[in-house]
């Protein structure tokens, strides 16, 4: 019970503070312009990241496996500029039918 | 070029709202996972409205449910989150104001309220980044709660394929970003990457190197 608490403590207290830090202390003025260059490009690099590693990642080992297909679906129903909501429905759905089907 | 008008937070919430919805079920499935782990109801609500950030809750939850030490689950925790570092300096010129609001503007940043506020050239929304951001944390401290308090009458996330929600998600996120090749390779070097350091490092550290992609943007 109170190594929850300490966990919940520890992370809170943490996550706060690793996002305070940019804000609080260079918020409302602009970063330096070589700096601007780097910082275009994190959220592309870092998105790719979260693609590959909650489509592929299981632990510390890569499978492929039915999210795939819902992956698949999404993107092409974001090709066809489908509404947000169906994109993530349809990935759901895909998934969920190929775990049964499959 | 006449400005654009003005942006509400309410657009940040109608734009993150189907994001919301998927942040929702992961918020119940969390709830669930911590109560069936005997953590009682109110410590996964805490730990959702302080934290706020689904792969850390649920890394730091698992480690400690597999019978790992609680440094073990912290450290794992704050590896995930480390990302919030950088992500944190890019929106800092766009968060303006007093000290305190800055803070607690800074709390609402989350991967999904970052990328939606991103207006491309590294340049960010504020109101649709707060708007987003709100939107979502509710969704996520109700769904744990909902989840936390309700129990074992619900289902399993992974039958409703909802974990492959979370790369359709970002996907999605990504898309609106590759206005050219530049951004393109750095998705792809950013996965790339990633995968590669899986198999090798703990969690949350495929993440933060990926971050190093964006060094194709040095400008000589």
């Amino acid at each position: 019970m109170s190594s929850v608490w300490l966990l919940v403590g520890s992370v809170g207290l943490g996550t706060v503070a690793i996002k305070a830090v940019g804000p609080v202390l260079l918020g409302g003025r602009p970063l330096p312009a070589r700096a601007t260059g780097l910082v275009e490009l994190l959220a592309p690099a870092l998105l790719g990241a979260l693609v590959a590693t909650q489509a592929l990642g299981d632990g510390r080992a890569l499978v492929f496996d039915e999210r795939l297909i819902g992956l698949a679906v999404a993107g092409i129903a974001l090709w066809r500029k489908a509404p947000m909501l169906v994109v993530i429905v349809a990935a759901a759905a895909a998934t969920a039918l190929a775990r049964t089907v499959l | 070029m006449p400005d654009a008008p003005p942006t509400r937070y309410r657009d940040g919430a109608r734009a993150v709202a189907p994001f919301a919805i998927a942040v929702a079920g992961f918020g119940i499935s969390f709830g669930l996972l911590a109560r069936a782990d005997g953590w009682g109801w109110l410590a996964p609500i805490l730990m959702s409205a302080t934290t706020f950030a689904g792969s850390a809750q649920f890394a730091a939850a698992s480690i400690l449910g597999d019978g790992g030490t609680v440094a073990a689950a912290v450290a794992a925790a704050l590896l995930l989150n480390a990302r919030y570092g950088p992500i944190g300096i890019s929106v800092a010129p766009w968060l303006e104001g007093p000290r305190w609001r800055r803070f607690l503007h800074a709390q609402l940043v989350v991967d999904e309220s970052w990328a939606i506020a991103a207006r491309g050239e590294g340049r960010y929304d504020r109101r649709i980044l707060i708007g987003a951001g709100l939107l979502l944390y509710v969704a996520w401290v109700l769904g744990t709660a909902v989840g936390a308090v309700a129990g074992r009458a619900l289902v399993d996330p992974t039958k409703l394929g909802l974990d492959a929600a979370f790369p359709t998600l970002f996907l999605a996120l990504l898309v609106p970003q590759i206005r050219n090749r530049k951004p393109l390779f750095a998705a792809l070097l950013g996965a790339a990457i990633a995968l590669a350091l899986t198999p090798l490092t703990p969690a949350g550290v495929p993440i933060i190197a990926a971050s190093a992609a964006c060094l194709l943007g040095v400008r000589r």
